[in-house]
């Protein structure tokens, strides 16, 4: 079988597979293994490019994309990804009021186990689904977002797409605005980017601030111009609508007056600042369409670099360059 | 027949006794406690060295899910769990199926309990019909049944008036009304403790604040009608402080902490085990501050009691998301080693003030027989090893149900005999003591 040529940007990194059989979350990954993923995306995304998008890696593996949440990015990103690999995937959406009737999830799973799967990409609204899932699986977990926990492709694909601008991590001043208490996506970044030495500044209105978010070695702001001065990225978080009738704050128009991302506050940050969002965007609300659609703005290639990066998860979880030695 | 513990030390707080002394039993009552006790006839029960005789313990918060819940727990299976875990006595909560709001329903609960013919039971009314917070419950009847508190537990009294009218009604018998402390709308729907250890697993939380308020409305509602208020299951720092000025103004106000909350911490939600339902009650585990402070109030005094808020859940209703699994845990079967091992053996507390917060307290806060071994009164009596070593093995509990975060735990101090009315029901082979 042949394998995807690797190719290395800088210094080869120690390790040439994941430790763990899961990707439950960043929180587990040591900076190596982040590192090697991002390598390996690189060469993955080389794959994106040719005229023949297919490589052999995952040849008579099945993937399992199993969706508890209505997804549309993720799901397709996963599934691209899956193909490019040459997996077999088998993609199930299930709405959640069939699971209040129906079975748990522990049951879902495992019925899915018996047909025997490789790996099963999970998106779930609860926390903790996919700890839960690895504990009763053989099959490798990997999570697709699990409520308000992690999301750690995405954080992933966003140090990718940094890293493909920066050329590095380290020392960059990332600063992370808008609904922080409900967003899976700001803790796999925290996670990730402080393990990786950037210099994290998240801001919100104090209401959707996480309780002691300080001890995750972020600085936390409600001031939207001290987050974002000197930024090299800003990261905007989706509002949603329903988030007033918690009372998290007034209006989205006066959410998007304080907080909004616009051009003015745009130049308070550095001139070569990149604009990331991990979608879906609520225009006017977080960010103005300005904004999301100005020179700085990398939220599309986000999208495409997530194919890379799930391609690359897939094939280390799937063992590597050892797994095809082996085979 | 009579039967004589001989040679233990003997704890009896509300007698001062603290020495080596034997304990006759006669029947179903204690005969005499003295040293040297003539054998007249007695079957003689060696206590070896090192075993402690107390006064028997009362857990005054369980949940025995009797009727309605029968697949997590019945009152003969979670009786069971009582005498292995030491406990002679429990009060069980009326959130059953139907709600013990009814007369029916205590007599119910009672004629299982005789049937079972292990520990004794306290049934505890509900406030409320349905504890639905609308109209009071025949609250003369139940206690005229054999109710000896009332509760909406589960949830807090709904309002402020409906608890008020409540502690002045319950007042004329003289029953407590005992609290599930929250404010419904601050706990909204968290599912643990509102903190660090929550914001990062992304679980929505319930501050301490929510349980504290509720402890300010009863023991503000307490003075305003003169009637006793005990809070259940306190966790949070705030909550302590709010009973201890409660005391210090002389209102009727007491309070108990379950072993998981001087136990563990919010740590455990994380580690080992991540998201671990077992780790999921309400009021949740807590951060280290609010750990710290139950210790403190046991220390000092301001708890008056140890209860476990035993809360069988099937293993199915367990084995889900963390944010679907059903709140509480199992405790009767850990409460007394968690107790020696964290609180005496920690040097925290000596042995006469955990027979206070296990027994003697309590059955005061109840007003129930027991927690005394004076002359005439139930032949209850705890045996415990506080150097015995124990592995906890959920497995072996006699609950029905295994929802317990202490699996696998070495701790020191265990249970090596528990009587009944004189009946020896439960003795530990391990303890070296032969009945």
């Amino acid at each position: 079988m042949s394998a995807p040529v690797i190719t290395k940007v800088d210094e080869t990194p120690a390790i040439t597979s994941l430790r763990r059989k899961d990707l439950l979350g960043i929180a587990d990954l040591a900076a190596d293994e982040i590192t090697l993923v991002l390598d390996t995306a690189e060469a993955m995304k080389e794959i994106g490019s040719r005229p023949i998008k297919k490589v052999p890696a995952l040849r008579g593996k099945t993937v399992v994309n199993l969706f508890f949440e209505p997804s549309t990015r993720t799901r397709t990103s996963f599934e691209i990804a899956e193909k490019r690999l040459s997996a077999d995937t088998l993609n199930i959406a299930i709405a959640s009021s069939s699971v209040v009737k129906g079975e748990t999830l522990a049951d879902t799973a495992l019925n899915i186990e018996a047909m025997q799967p490789d790996m099963i990409v999970l998106r779930h609204s609860s926390s903790g689904a996919c700890h839960l899932l690895s504990r009763i699986c053989r099959s490798a977990i990997i999570n697709a977002g699990d409520g308000m926990h992690e999301h750690p492709t995405q954080a992933l694909l966003d140090a990718f797409t940094i890293r493909e601008h920066k050329k590095r991590l380290q020392g960059l001043k990332v600063a992370i605005v808008g609904d922080l208490m409900h967003s899976r996506v700001l803790r796999s970044n925290i996670h990730l980017l402080t393990k990786m030495g950037a210099d994290v500044w998240v801001c919100g209105p104090p209401t959707l601030i996480p309780t002691d978010i300080t001890r995750s070695g972020v600085r936390a702001t409600t001031r939207v111009d001290e987050a974002v001065a000197d930024a090299d990225v800003i990261m905007l978080l989706r509002i949603q609508l329903e988030r007033m009738e918690g009372a998290f704050f007034p209006s989205l128009r006066e959410y998007f007056n304080v907080f909004g991302m616009t051009e003015a506050r745009l130049r308070l940050a550095r001139p070569d600042v990149m604009i990331m969002h991990p979608g879906p965007m609520n225009r006017g609300v977080e960010i103005s369409s300005e904004v999301a659609d100005g020179p700085y703005s990398v939220i599309l290639e986000q999208v495409a670099n997530g194919v890379a990066v799930r391609m690359a998860v897939l094939y280390l979880l799937a063992g590597g360059a050892e797994h095809e030695t082996a085979a | 027949m009579k039967r004589l513990l001989k040679g233990g030390r003997v704890i009896d707080p509300v007698n001062g006794i603290d020495g080596v002394h034997d304990v006759l039993i006669d029947g179903d009552r204690i005969a005499a406690v003295g040293r040297d006790l003539p054998v007249d006839g007695a079957s003689v029960v060696e206590i070896p060295h090192g075993l402690v005789v107390c006064p028997g313990f009362i857990d005054m918060h369980v949940h025995l899910r009797e009727p309605g819940q029968e697949h997590k727990e019945t009152v003969a299976t979670g009786t069971a769990a009582a005498v292995a875990g030491g406990f002679t006595a429990v009060a069980c909560m009326p959130n059953t199926t139907p709600v013990n709001d009814d007369a029916n329903v205590t007599a119910y609960i009672l004629s299982k309990a005789a049937e079972a013919a292990l520990a004794r039971v306290y049934p505890i009314g509900a406030v409320s019909r349905g504890s639905k917070g609308e109209l009071l419950a025949d609250i003369a009847e139940l206690k005229q049944a054999g109710c000896v508190a009332i509760t909406d537990d589960g949830h807090p009294v709904k309002t402020a008036m409906l608890m008020r009218r409540a502690m002045e009604y319950a007042g004329m018998f003289g029953i407590p009304l005992i609290e599930h402390c929250e404010d419904p709308s601050l706990k909204g729907d968290g599912v643990a403790h509102e903190g660090y250890i929550a914001a990062t697993l992304g679980l929505r939380g319930m501050p301490g604040a929510c349980e504290a308020l509720g402890v300010e409305r009863g023991v503000l509602l307490s003075e305003l009608t003169g009637s006793a208020f005990h809070v259940a299951h306190m966790s949070a720092r705030a909550s302590l402080r709010a009973v201890r000025k409660g005391k210090e103004a002389g209102v009727r106000v007491t309070c108990e902490v379950a072993p998981h909350h001087f136990t563990l911490t919010d740590e455990a939600l994380g580690s080992p085990i991540p998201y671990d339902t077992n780790t999921k009650m309400n009021p949740p585990l807590r951060e280290a501050a609010d750990r710290d402070a139950m210790l403190s109030g046991i220390g000092d005094g301001s708890v008056d009691a140890i209860a476990t808020d035993h809360a069988p859940h099937h293993y199915d209703e367990k084995k889900v998301e963390f944010d679907r699994a059903p709140f509480g845990i199992v405790g009767l079967e850990t409460a007394v080693s968690l107790s020696l091992d964290r609180l005496v053996h920690a040097g925290l507390i000596r042995l006469p003030r955990l027979v206070e917060l296990l027994s003697v307290n309590p059955a005061r806060i109840l007003g129930v027989a027991g927690g005394s071994l004076s002359a005439g009164a139930p032949a209850d009596v705890t045996v415990i090893a506080p150097d015995l070593r124990v592995r906890i093995e959920a497995a072996r509990f006699r609950s029905r149900s295994k929802n317990t975060p202490f699996d696998g735990w070495e701790l020191r101090g265990g249970v090596a005999a528990t009587f009944v009315g004189g009946r020896p029901l439960f003795v530990n082979p391990e303890a070296g003591l032969a009945v």
